[in-house]
């Protein structure tokens, strides 16, 4: 990935709500990648959970236009074989919340088929609600 | 055994089959599930955040209905909270040891909810299949009538079951109390790699195409294996697993279907249950087709 690293007051204030949100010691990441490793969606990720991870140590604000915290599940794959304790799928929350705490929706969901709807469980409508919708 | 069981909204909807067969072979066990009342909604998924203490007050309300049932008699003091459905089970577990390691939050909660009595920690969280280990699988054993000793079975446990660690009931790697459970059901479990892979949960929502994949990756992992059905205790990964082969059969024309159950509902056959005990009516894909021939071919 070209271009210059930029650590200055912004990035730091944005690593440290991740922090504090996450309640994760983000720093302690040292890219190993077992997160991107055991990802089941990882197909469909722009960016890898360990890329995620980089991002917001860098705090590279950025990383909030990426699909990857969408997609993540919270399925803790990632968090019970992080070889440094850390729960990434913690840090992908926190991302979101920043996201839906401005009122910024990731679903639609008069975008769902009502014929999905109607068959869907209710604990997915609840959980994408919860997860997506703020 | 009396003990407070906690539904959720699936299993009153679209996984009623998951709860009339698990409440008919309880019974057998001489377990009686007493359904909480006025129970509410657990939210589904746990909040990750720090600073979001708010959604933990829905799980912790159904807790304090708990030690209201002591209290007025309905239980004789028994505050383990019987859950099914794995996504209530992980929600419900994970506020209950949020509120037991952060004492300042509880308080938060208890205020909040100052019309009732105070949440003080004790009741505990525990999955169907935790119960059903500690009465002991030799047990099980004992009321099994029908030998389905030809039929494999690949237990799918999904994330909510063994995941954070200090949340689930076996080894988040490689569990094995559904393979316990099939052995004392006298059935085959088939040991494969995906048992404990995601299946996408909700995004099922919205985006159903990246589900069909992992489904389709899940259903043929256990094929590969010899599997003739699969058994798992959440009502998504049942939707996820089995109404979803409909999708899967258009995006892969050779895919062939696989039954998909919920334990209890293998439990309920080998128990020689009537058919309305056993709900399995109401799982997508027919069972009844793979049974009979395997019964016929023997």
């Amino acid at each position: 990935m070209p271009g210059k690293i930029v650590i200055n007051d912004k990035t730091i204030a944005f690593l440290e709500k991740i922090i504090e949100l996450s309640g994760e010691t983000i720093t302690l990441c040292d890219q190993c990648g077992t997160c991107s490793g055991g990802c089941p969606v990882i197909h469909e990720m722009d960016i890898t959970p360990s890329q995620m991870m980089h991002k917001v140590q860098l705090g590279q604000e950025d990383v909030l236009e990426s699909k990857t915290m969408w997609l993540c599940a919270s399925c803790n794959t990632c968090t019970v074989r992080c070889p440094r304790g850390l729960d990434v799928a913690k840090v992908a929350e926190a991302l979101r919340q920043v996201k839906l705490r401005q009122s910024i929706d990731n679903v639609d969901l008069n975008s769902i088929p009502k014929e999905d709807l109607r068959e869907l469980p209710p604990i997915a409508i609840i959980a994408a609600n919860r997860k997506m919708i703020s | 055994m009396k003990i407070p069981y906690y539904p959720g909204c699936s299993l009153k909807s679209t996984a009623k089959h998951f709860e009339v067969s698990a409440i008919a072979v309880a019974k057998e066990l001489g377990i009686e599930f007493v359904e909480i009342p006025r129970w509410n909604c657990c939210g589904v998924v746990s909040s990750l955040t720090e600073d979001d203490i708010i959604h933990h007050v829905g799980p912790i309300r159904n807790f304090v209905r708990v030690l209201d049932m002591n209290e007025n008699g309905l239980l004789d003091n028994e505050k383990r909270l019987l859950t099914l459905c794995s996504m209530c089970f992980n929600t419900l577990k994970r506020s209950n040891l949020r509120v037991k390691e952060k004492p300042d939050d509880l308080d938060v909660i208890n205020d909040f909810m100052y019309q009732e009595k105070d949440y003080d920690g004790s009741v505990e969280v525990v999955h169907f299949l935790e119960i059903l280990q500690k009465i002991g699988f030799d047990k099980v054993k004992e009321k099994v009538k029908k030998n389905l000793e030809n039929i494999k079975v690949a237990a799918y446990y999904g994330c909510m079951l063994i995941r954070p660690k200090e949340i689930g009931i076996d080894d988040p790697e490689i569990p094995a109390i559904f393979e316990n459970l099939i052995q004392s059901l006298g059935a085959e479990p088939v040991d494969w790699r995906s048992k404990i892979r995601c299946c996408g949960s909700y995004l099922t929502l919205n985006n159903k195409d990246t589900v069909i994949d992992i489904a389709y990756d899940i259903l043929t992992d256990a094929q590969k294996n010899g599997a003739d059905l699969i058994i798992t205790s959440c009502p998504l990964c049942a939707f996820n697993l089995d109404n979803r082969q409909k999708d899967i059969k258009n995006k892969y024309p050779g895919f062939i279907e696989i039954p998909v159950l919920y334990f209890t509902q293998l439990m309920a056959l080998t128990f020689g249950l009537e058919e309305k005990q056993r709900g399995l009516d109401l799982n997508y894909i027919n069972f009844y087709n793979l049974l009979n021939k395997k019964v016929l071919s023997k």
